[in-house]
C-alpha cells in the first residue's frame, strides 16, 4: 500500500524532529579518530582485494578466487567506500583521497553525475512521485500511483535487465532517456553529460576488458571473464540491496503537494516513512555500505555510515513511541516483497483508487 | 628516478590504476611511496627558543618523497597534518634551510599558534606534539618571493619575528653558495631571548664574507624600523635590491619608507582574522571580488544577494552540492549549532552562516 498514514500533529513532528536533530548533533560532536581509522581500514581491505583479485587471475586454478576476491572489491568501492564518501560523509577529515569532491569509484557512472541525480535529486525529494527518479528508475513501473502503460507488461524483464547491467543504468539514469522520449527533456542537455559519460565507460572499459586481460597474456580470454563476472556479481548485489531500500511493501509514496513548505519534521518523516531496512550481521552491514541501514541513512545521509547500526536502536525506539512504522526485515523477506512488487505492478491496478489516506480527525497532517 | 618510477608515472599504469591513481595504491603499502603526491616524514624537532609565557618556536625537519621538486629560498610550503590521527588541516609555512633539490631534507621553523584551541592549530601541533617519524602532507614548494639567478652585489633583507625564515633561508643559500656581494641583514625581535637562529647568525657575523648582521629590540631602546635610520645604515637604501618579510605594522613601515620603489620585494603572511558576535563583520566571496557587510544568513543566500550564482542543490544541507572552500572566519552550522574557524575548510553554504568577518572561494 502507498498510503501515508499521517499520524502525527504538527506539535509531534515537531519533536519527532528534535529528536532527531539531537541524536546528529551527537554523532557530529564525537566524529573522530574511530570514524576515520574505520574508513581507512575498509579501503586498504579494499585495495588488498583488489590487488589479489587481479594477481590470481596468473594461476587459472584460482579463476574462482580471483573473481570474488574482485567482485567483493569493486563491492566494497561501490557501497561503503565510494556512496559513502560521495555523501560527504568523511570530508569532515579533510583527507582528499575521502573527499566528496575528488572521489571517483569504480563504475561507469562519472561520480560528478551521480552526485548530482542520488545526494540531490533522490535524497532530496526522496520517494516524491514526479520528482524521485530513482522510482522505476525511469523504466519500471514501481508505485501504484505510475499510471499503468501495456510498456509495464515488461517489468519483471526490464527489473532483471537493470539488475544485470546496473552500473549501466546506473549511468543511463541521469541522461533522462524517459523525460526525452516523453519531450519534455531535450537532446542538447544530454551532451555535457553523455561527454562525462564516454569518458567514464572508456577508462573503465580499458582496464577491465583490455588492459588487465592483456597483461595476462594467453589468458586474456579467462581475465576478460573474470572481471566482466565481479562487475556482473557488483551490479546484482548494488541492484538487491538498493532495491530493498525503497521498494518493499510497506514503504510509502508521496506527492508533490503533500510535499509542498515541508518542516524540518515533515522531511525526517518522509524520509523515515520512504525508506525501508535490512536485517543482517555485521559483515553484511558492511558489504551493503550500511545501506541495510537506509533509514537511518535516508535520515542523516551525511553521518558516517558505520554509525548507523549504533544509533539504529534508538530510531527505532523513536518510531515506537510515535507509534510510526519501521520498516525492517531478513534480505530473503524484504527482496520477495520486492520481487512481488514488480511482478505486481506489471499488471494494470493500483492507481489513486487505493491512495485513500488512513488519517481520521482534524489532527492529522499532510506530510 | 629509476625505472620503477618512470614506470609508475606512465599512462598505461595510471589506466591500470584508473580510477583512484596509482598513489592510492603505493600509500597503501608505504606511505612514503608516491608518485604524484608529496609528502613527508618528520626526521627531527629542535626548540629554537622557549622564552616563559611565550609561545615556543621549533624547527621541523622533514624527509620528502621522492616527488619533492625542491625549493629555492624563499618559497613556502602548504604543510597538512592530521591532528589526533582524524583532521587534517593544512598550513602555509616557510622553508628556513637553503635551496634543496629533488628528494633532498628541508626544513621549516615556526612558532606555535597559541591563538587557537589545542586540536586546532597546525604549528601548536607541529611545535609541541608531533614527532620524529610522523607523516605530514605536502604541496611543491611555491612563491615568488626568491633571489633572482644572478644575485646583485647588494642585498639587503629585513625581517620581523618568525618573517625571519625565508631570508634566513636566503642567507644560508647565499653561504652555501659563496656569494661574494655584501649582504645587509636586519631583524626585529621582541627581545635576545626571542632571537631564534642567533647562534648562527652570530657566527655568520663573524665569520661570514661581507655580511652585516643588525638585530634589533626597539622595546630595549634599539632604533626604529624609520627611512632616517634606513639611511644611515644603508646610505641609498632605495635602490638596494630589498627582500622583506614581517608582520603587518612592518609591512606598513617598509612601504611607507621604500615610497613605491620597485627595488622593495615583500612577503607577508595574514594572520587569520578572527572575530565574535553574530552578524558582524563582512563577508567577502574571493574569487569574484563581491563584499558586502554580514547579515548573519547562510553564506548561500549573502552571495545570492550579491549577484552570485554558486551551484546549489538541496539548500538543506544534505546533498553536497554547494560545498565551497572557506579560507578565513568562522561559520556557523544553522543545523547543529556547530561553529568552526578552521581555516581553507570546505564547507556546505547553504547551511553555513558567517559569523563575523569571513572569506569564501566563489
Amino acid at each position: 500500500m502507498t498510503t501515508n498514514p499521517t499520524t502525527l500533529t504538527p506539535e509531534q513532528l515537531e519533536a519527532f524532529g528534535a529528536e532527531l536533530d539531537a541524536i546528529r548533533q551527537r554523532i557530529v560532536a564525537d566524529l573522530g579518530e574511530a570514524d576515520a581509522t574505520y574508513i581507512r581500514k575498509v579501503v586498504k581491505r579494499q585495495r588488498q582485494l583488489e590487488v589479489a583479485g587481479r594477481a590470481m587471475f596468473y594461476l587459472p586454478p584460482l579463476w574462482p578466487l580471483a573473481v570474488a576476491s574482485l567482485s567483493l572489491s569493486k563491492i566494497l568501492d561501490n557501497m561503503e567506500i565510494g556512496h559513502n564518501v560521495m555523501h560527504g560523509q568523511y570530508d569532515w577529515m579533510g583527507d582528499p583521497g575521502l573527499s566528496s569532491r575528488m572521489y571517483e569509484w569504480d563504475n561507469v557512472c562519472p561520480s560528478e553525475q551521480w552526485k548530482y541525480s542520488h545526494n540531490y535529486i533522490h535524497h532530496t525529494y526522496t520517494n516524491i512521485l514526479g520528482k524521485d527518479r530513482d522510482i522505476g528508475y525511469g523504466i519500471l513501473r514501481m508505485d501504484e500511483d505510475q499510471p499503468w502503460h501495456p510498456y509495464y507488461l515488461g517489468n519483471p524483464l526490464y527489473a532483471f535487465l537493470l539488475m544485470v547491467f546496473f552500473e549501466w543504468g546506473v549511468a543511463m539514469h541521469d541522461l533522462e532517456v524517459e523525460n526525452i522520449v516523453k519531450g519534455t527533456r531535450r537532446m542538447e542537455e544530454n551532451r555535457a553529460l553523455h561527454a562525462g559519460i564516454m569518458r567514464k565507460v572508456k577508462r573503465q572499459a580499458l582496464k577491465d576488458y583490455l588492459l588487465f586481460p592483456a597483461l595476462t597474456g594467453p589468458l586474456f580470454p579467462l581475465t576478460l571473464a573474470g572481471n566482466a563476472t565481479a562487475n556482473l556479481v557488483r551490479n546484482v548485489w548494488a541492484f538487491n540491496i538498493i532495491f530493498c531500500g525503497h521498494f518493499p511493501a510497506g514503504v510509502a509514496t508521496f506527492s508533490e503537494e503533500e510535499c509542498e513548505d515541508e518542516s524540518r519534521g515533515q522531511w525526517y518523516y518522509r524520509q523515515l516513512l520512504g525508506s525501508a531496512n535490512i536485517t543482517g550481521g555485521r559483515l553484511f552491514h558492511v558489504l551493503t555500505g550500511n545501506l541495510s541501514h537506509q533509514i537511518e541513512h535516508h535520515l542523516f545521509p551525511d553521518l558516517p555510515a558505520r554509525r548507523y547500526p549504533e544509533i539504529a536502536p534508538e530510531i527505532r525506539d523513536l518510531c515506537e513511541r510515535h507509534d510510526l512504522p519501521y520498516n525492517t526485515g531478513r534480505l530473503g523477506g524484504q527482496l520477495l516483497s520486492v520481487a512481488k512488487k514488480i511482478c505486481r505492478l506489471a499488471l494494470p491496478g493500483g492507481g489513486t483508487a487505493s491512495r485513500q489516506p488512513e488519517q481520521d480527525g482534524d489532527e492529522a497532517v499532510a506530510a | 628516478m629509476g625505472l620503477a618510477e618512470t614506470l609508475l608515472r606512465s599512462r598505461a599504469v595510471a589506466a591500470l590504476a584508473s580510477p583512484q591513481g596509482v598513489d592510492r595504491y603505493l600509500e597503501q603499502v608505504n606511505p612514503m611511496w608516491a608518485v604524484h603526491e608529496v609528502r613527508a616524514r618528520i626526521v627531527r624537532v629542535t626548540r629554537e627558543v622557549d622564552v616563559p609565557g611565550h609561545p615556543p618556536v621549533a624547527t621541523i625537519t622533514l624527509q620528502p618523497t621522492s616527488t619533492w621538486q625542491g625549493h629555492r629560498a624563499g618559497q613556502h610550503v602548504q604543510l597538512g597534518v592530521e591532528i589526533h590521527g582524524a583532521r587534517r588541516t593544512t598550513r602555509v609555512f616557510s622553508v628556513s634551510s637553503p635551496d634543496s633539490r629533488p628528494g633532498d631534507r628541508f626544513t621549516i621553523t615556526l612558532r606555535a599558534n597559541h591563538d587557537l584551541p589545542p586540536g586546532r592549530s597546525v604549528s601548536r601541533f607541529l611545535v609541541e606534539e608531533a614527532r620524529p617519524g610522523q607523516l605530514v602532507h605536502l604541496s611543491q614548494a611555491e612563491g615568488g618571493f626568491v633571489l633572482p639567478d644572478a644575485v646583485p652585489e647588494h642585498v639587503l633583507m629585513i625581517s620581523g619575528g618568525s618573517g625571519i625564515t625565508p631570508v634566513m633561508s636566503m642567507l644560508r643559500s647565499l653561504q652555501r653558495r659563496t656569494h661574494r656581494g655584501r649582504v645587509t641583514f636586519v631583524h626585529y625581535a621582541r627581545s635576545p631571548e626571542h632571537q631564534i637562529f642567533a647562534e648562527e647568525l652570530d657566527t655568520i657575523r663573524r665569520s661570514g664574507y661581507g655580511v652585516d648582521v643588525h638585530l634589533l629590540h626597539p622595546e630595549q631602546g634599539d632604533p626604529a624600523l624609520t627611512p632616517m635610520w634606513l639611511d644611515r645604515l644603508v646610505p641609498g637604501y632605495r635602490e638596494v635590491p630589498t627582500w622583506a618579510c614581517g608582520p603587518a605594522p612592518m609591512v606598513d613601515a617598509l612601504r611607507a619608507a621604500y615610497d613605491g620603489s620597485t627595488t622593495l620585494r615583500l612577503e607577508y603572511f595574514k594572520p587569520p582574522r578572527t572575530s565574535s558576535g553574530d552578524a558582524e563583520g563582512e563577508v567577502e566571496f574571493s574569487r569574484s571580488g563581491a563584499a558586502a557587510a554580514n547579515t548573519g544568513a547562510p553564506l548561500l543566500e549573502q552571495a545570492e544577494a550579491l549577484g552570485l550564482r554558486p551551484e546549489f542543490g538541496c539548500r538543506m544541507g544534505i546533498c553536497f552540492s554547494c560545498v565551497s572552500t572557506k579560507t578565513e572566519g568562522t561559520v556557523r552550522n544553522v543545523l547543529t549549532g556547530e561553529s568552526s574557524s578552521l581555516p581553507d575548510e570546505d564547507i556546505r553554504i547553504c547551511v553555513s552562516a558567517p559569523v563575523g568577518d569571513c572569506v569564501v572561494d566563489l
